[in-house]
């Protein structure tokens, strides 16, 4: 049984491992505290273990080894009521078909065992505050991607839970559909919600969560608020320069330069982390040309989670 | 906070109790939604069945036995048209909505996710399959006794149908439990050609169980198919008049089927829903 030793912390994992039947480790010795009213990211790249670990702290995988209680109740040993305590809004869209939109949110609140008045009512109050109230009579078929995942996010909070578990909530979406979920997240963190939520986009995490844990292969790598993962990197500066010519002897020319931190060939470019602003860019430009480079490109911009994540793993987070 | 968070949890056997209910509650409003659709799918097969062997049959002189055999044909009809219902229902009720469920739409997930033990949501399918079944063979039974060009001779045994309609609609719907958590999408044409036809060719709906004496290998071979015994249970229920199992033999091997394929369905539902 694993406990909390501050009543605040509403996640806890200690040891939480999985390994699937075919052998694969697809989340290794996970120890996560999460505080209430937090809204806490897990950032990862595709099979980094993100559903899986999330699969766990809502009882839909049993872990190997290791444990998870939520608000202090052990998600295996007491999952119906450790259900009771979350929502969840999973990766896929999983509304029910066979039910209207308003019926969507009132059979929730029954499951949930709300009364048939305040289910009602709960669903109506819902459906106003997420603008699908126009919507109520609809089949839940005919929702665009954004309006039946702001139904998800919807349903999932319908009966009030202490934690709200969202898996990639935007994948998919337009940019606007997304700024509209962020919106609603970041609403739902101001009331104090407490949310945990997984994503492969860096700049959600970097906008919404308090704290980031970065997830690769199974193991949290870096954990810590988006601005402290940022500093780590000892930068602040980024600069990807594209060479039609041999990356990897540039690459090896840049990292001689004064105040460059780190200089690797990654996807088509060669990227450079630097301390001293931008100074550097005008003497970059002219090794290049001078050394018999053809320049195809160059951009400077701020390290971002991206940053933090390729000088951790090495590689880039999008595929 | 834990505390008092804890107090305000309801014990896990009320909020199982409250979500099963809950998702009875939901099924009762889809079937409900879809009535027409369930009233025609269950009645046209069984509708066919009955007016083309015992009302175009007779009619044409086609008649199975002559047409004192073709009196007896008539009743004997009933209870497995009434069977086929009940196995039907099992099927299109429960199996085909969870293949599609598990394959694509995970439209369980909502229910897996309340608060009550995953078994209790297989269960619930069980239930809401089996009230279905009730359903569909109240539908089927006047079919069959009042379209026959010949008269049907019921000799209704009260307490034996009284206990075998639950029965029979409960393995019908056990089977299409145990098929529906273990067969994909794509394998459902399969299992139609496979199990489900051979099933009800093979279920002794046509002709008494005791008929088969002359081909013993199969006589005994069918003793496998569940629908044997929601036939005979019928026929025993109905037309005690004519050749049926011993009903205590019949009582046990359907509690039997229940309990088997309900447990291989209960089981491959918890596996489908949680890794
Ligand atoms: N049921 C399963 N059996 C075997 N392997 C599995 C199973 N589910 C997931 N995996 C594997 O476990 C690893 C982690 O998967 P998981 O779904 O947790 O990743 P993720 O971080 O959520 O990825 P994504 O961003 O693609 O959703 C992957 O390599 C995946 O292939
Ligand atoms: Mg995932």
């Amino acid at each position: 049984m694993v406990k909390a030793t501050d009543p605040n912390q509403v996640i806890v994992t200690s040891g939480l491992t999985k390994v699937f039947p075919n052998g694969l480790r697809a989340v290794d010795a996970l120890d996560l505290s999460v505080s209430s009213g937090e809204i806490f990211g897990l950032l990862g790249p595709n099979g980094a273990g993100k559903t899986t670990t999330v699969g766990m702290l809502t009882s839909r995988v049993i872990p190997t080894s290791g444990g998870a209680s939520i608000a202090g109740v052990d998600v295996v040993a007491h999952s119906t009521l450790a259900k009771q305590l979350i929502g969840v809004v999973p990766q896929t869209n999983t509304l029910d078909r066979s039910l209207t939109v308003f019926e969507n949110l009132y059979y929730h609140g029954r499951y949930y065992g709300m009364r048939s008045s305040d289910a009602r009512a709960a669903a109506e109050e819902t459906l106003r505050r997420f603008k699908l109230i126009d919507r109520a009579d609809a089949d839940v078929n005919q929702l665009s991607g954004g309006m039946a995942q702001r139904l998800m996010i919807a349903r999932s909070i319908l009966h009030k839970p202490q934690i709200l578990f969202l898996d990639e909530p935007t994948a998919g979406l337009d940019p606007q559909s997304r700024l509209a979920l962020w919106e609603i997240l970041s609403t739902l963190h101001e009331s104090g919600q407490t949310i945990f939520m997984t994503t492969h986009y860096m700049e959600e995490a970097d906008q919404l969560c308090d704290r980031v844990a970065i997830m690769d292969h199974g193991k949290i790598l870096a954990l810590d608020t988006a601005a402290r993962l940022k500093r780590s990197v000892e930068a602040d500066t980024e600069i990807r320069v594209s060479v039609e010519e041999d990356l990897e002897a540039l690459a090896v020319h840049l990292k001689t330069f004064d105040g460059v931190s780190s200089s690797q060939v990654l996807d088509g470019a060669v990227l450079i982390a630097l301390r001293g602003r931008t100074a550097l860019v005008p003497r970059i430009v002219d090794f290049v040309e001078t050394g018999g480079f053809t320049l195809n490109d160059l951009s400077v911009s701020e390290p971002t989670l991206e940053t933090v994540f390729i000088k951790l793993t090495g590689k880039e987070l999008r595929d | 906070m834990t505390d008092t968070t804890l107090a305000q949890l309801r014990p896990a056997r009320d909020a199982s109790l409250s979500a099963f209910r809950a998702m009875l509650l939901r099924d009762v409003a889809v079937l409900r939604s879809n009535l027409y659709s369930f009233i025609l799918r269950t009645v046209m097969q069984p509708l066919l069945f009955v007016f083309v062997f015992t009302y175009v049959f007779p009619k044409i002189g086609q008649g199975i036995g002559g047409a004192q055999g073709q009196a007896t044909f008539s009743s004997l009809l009933v209870p497995g048209v009434v069977a086929i219902a009940c196995i039907f229902q099992g099927i299109q009720a429960v199996m085909l909505p969870l293949v599609q469920e598990f394959g694509y739409t995970r439209e369980i997930e909502d229910r897996v996710m309340a608060p009550l033990p995953v078994w209790g949501v297989a269960v619930e399918k069980l239930l809401a399959g089996a009230l279905q079944g009730l359903l569909a063979a109240a539908i089927v039974f006047p079919l069959a006794t009042f379209i026959p060009a010949t008269p049907v001779h019921l000799q209704i045994s009260w307490p034996e149908l009284l206990t075998f309609l639950p029965l029979a609609t409960l393995l019908g719907a056990s089977l299409g439990l145990a098929i529906g958590t273990r067969v994909k999408p794509q394998q459902v044409t399969l299992v139609f050609s496979v199990v489900i036809i051979p099933v009800t060719f093979l279920g002794a709906t046509y002709y008494p169980w005791a008929a088969l004496d002359p081909i013993p290998w199969l006589k005994w071979a069918v003793l496998i198919n569940p629908l044997v015994y929601m036939s005979e249970a019928f026929r025993a229920a109905l037309t005690p008049q004519l050749p049926h199992m011993p009903v205590p033999a019949i009582y046990a091997a359907m509690i039997g089927s229940i309990a088997l394929l309900g447990w291989i369905g209960i089981d491959g539902f918890k596996k489908r829903v949680t890794t």
